[in-house]
């Protein structure tokens, strides 16, 4: 859906290794999940990808704990073998 | 608030000039190169009076003082005073977090993955938010707590400041994310509000700078750390990579730490600030790293080292507030906490 002047009404921005960001200038994001439906309230939110969430269908940071196949790490430190 | 009591000479003399006006300027003035001059590299992070010190100044900028004229803000001989303090605690930022930004630096990505990987990687200090969950008694909470509002109750506003200093997409994302920490527009949901109703539920004063006077030097420094990065334009960078680091290390920590409160007997209302980060934070962190940061860098506005020393600083001074933390309960134990003034 786009306005008059070709911007997105509504924008999802996937975050490689993380969430789906969702901003949307129509309404509150109402997502409809097994449990009922769940309707935000702040202006962009974090859609859960990895499935590992405890707060579904909002992303809660869990993707980071096990890393992941995209996850970069720090380079070890030079004292270290 | 009143003007905090004074932690040594050089907080001494500036409530003197504040309160009372410019006789004792030059010997201000003497102490304050003197001490600047003579720190030992990195102590300036641990030393109680010139934190305070540098704390009361960028106050002015903020809420200011009910006992000193707003006009101090901006008095040559308080700007000049800042500049000398700055000077030294930028520089033991800049020593503490050198190794942690070039480490960052050299991952394979964009900046938001150096700035993830450093959030993930970073391993100074104790790991406050487990001991919370786990351990710590109602009053080591209340002591955690009474720490954290130093901050919490003017949670964002800091960042503010930076707003103007931004353009195009970075300006869009931080506003989109100060729009959420003030509440989206709802009175009673900024989220120093709803820190000040953990602060009530906890039988703690939520007055704002209630706590100061016990406010470690680490609490004093974190604050000061984004009065610093958020008041200089040249420093934008470190503003937004600090923001960046604080919401990548949050989401989960809040959960931990709101679980802590539920089984120390404080209530879902106490927990309610911690529980809002959750989510809150896990679509910051996105929003910092990705469409502020990333932005930033991409565009050449700030460099990627920029934004990795302010993320390491937030890393590195909350390390030492979790140690101070730490170390104060080991020392002491949870009874005399009880009877310790709150």
């Amino acid at each position: 859906m786009t306005d008059s002047i070709g911007t997105p009404a509504t924008e999802v921005v996937l975050c490689p290794g993380g969430p789906a960001l969702i901003r949307s200038d129509v309404a509150v994001v109402d997502v409809i999940v097994a449990e009922g439906q769940s309707v935000a309230r702040r202006p962009v939110v974090a859609l859960c990808r990895c499935g590992r969430t405890g707060r579904a269908p909002w992303c809660d940071g869990t993707h980071k704990l096990a890393g992941g196949p995209t996850a970069k790490t720090l380079p070890t430190r030079k004292d270290e073998p | 608030m009143l003007l905090p009591r004074a932690r040594g000479p050089l907080s001494g003399l500036l409530r003197h000039l504040l309160l009372e006006g410019t006789e004792e300027l030059a010997e201000l003035d003497a102490t304050a190169r003197g001490r600047a001059a003579t720190m030992p590299a990195l102590s300036a992070l641990d030393d109680e009076d010139l934190q305070l010190s540098l704390w009361m100044i960028y106050e002015l900028s903020f809420r200011g003082f009910d006992d000193v004229d707003d006009r101090w803000e901006s008095a040559p001989e308080v700007a000049g005073l800042r500049a000398v303090l700055e000077r030294p605690f930028e520089q033991a930022l800049r020593d503490a977090t050198t190794s942690w930004t070039e480490r960052a630096l050299a991952v394979d990505g964009d900046v938001a993955d150096q700035v993830f990987a450093l959030a993930a990687g970073f391993d100074e200090g104790p790991d406050l938010s487990k001991f919370i969950r786990k351990e710590a008694t109602p009053d080591q909470v209340r002591h955690f707590l009474r720490q954290r509002s130093v901050y919490h109750l003017k949670e964002a506003d800091p960042h503010t400041f930076v707003i103007p200093r931004l353009t195009g997409p970075a300006k869009a994302h931080l506003v989109e994310l100060q729009y959420d920490e003030y509440g989206g527009g709802r009175s009673g949901f900024l989220h120093h509000e709803l820190f000040a109703t953990t602060l009530r539920q906890a039988a703690l004063d939520d007055t704002w700078g209630a706590y100061i006077d016990d406010a470690d030097a680490p609490t004093l420094a974190s604050s000061n750390a984004m009065s610093l990065f958020c008041l200089h334009r040249r420093l934008r960078g470190a503003a937004m990579g600090h923001l960046a680091a604080f919401e990548a290390t949050s989401s989960i920590p809040c959960r931990r730490i709101a679980a802590g409160l539920l089984r120390t007997g404080f209530g879902e209302d106490a927990a309610r600030y911690y529980d809002e980060h959750v989510e809150a934070d896990a679509v910051h962190e996105q929003l910092a790293a990705r469409e502020i940061c990333g932005t930033l860098v991409r565009t050449g506005d700030v460099t990627a080292r920029d934004v990795l020393f302010g993320a390491a600083a937030c890393l590195v001074l909350d390390a030492l507030q979790a140690t101070a933390l730490m170390a104060q309960w080991e020392d002491t134990g949870a009874s005399d906490l009880a009877e310790a003034p709150l």
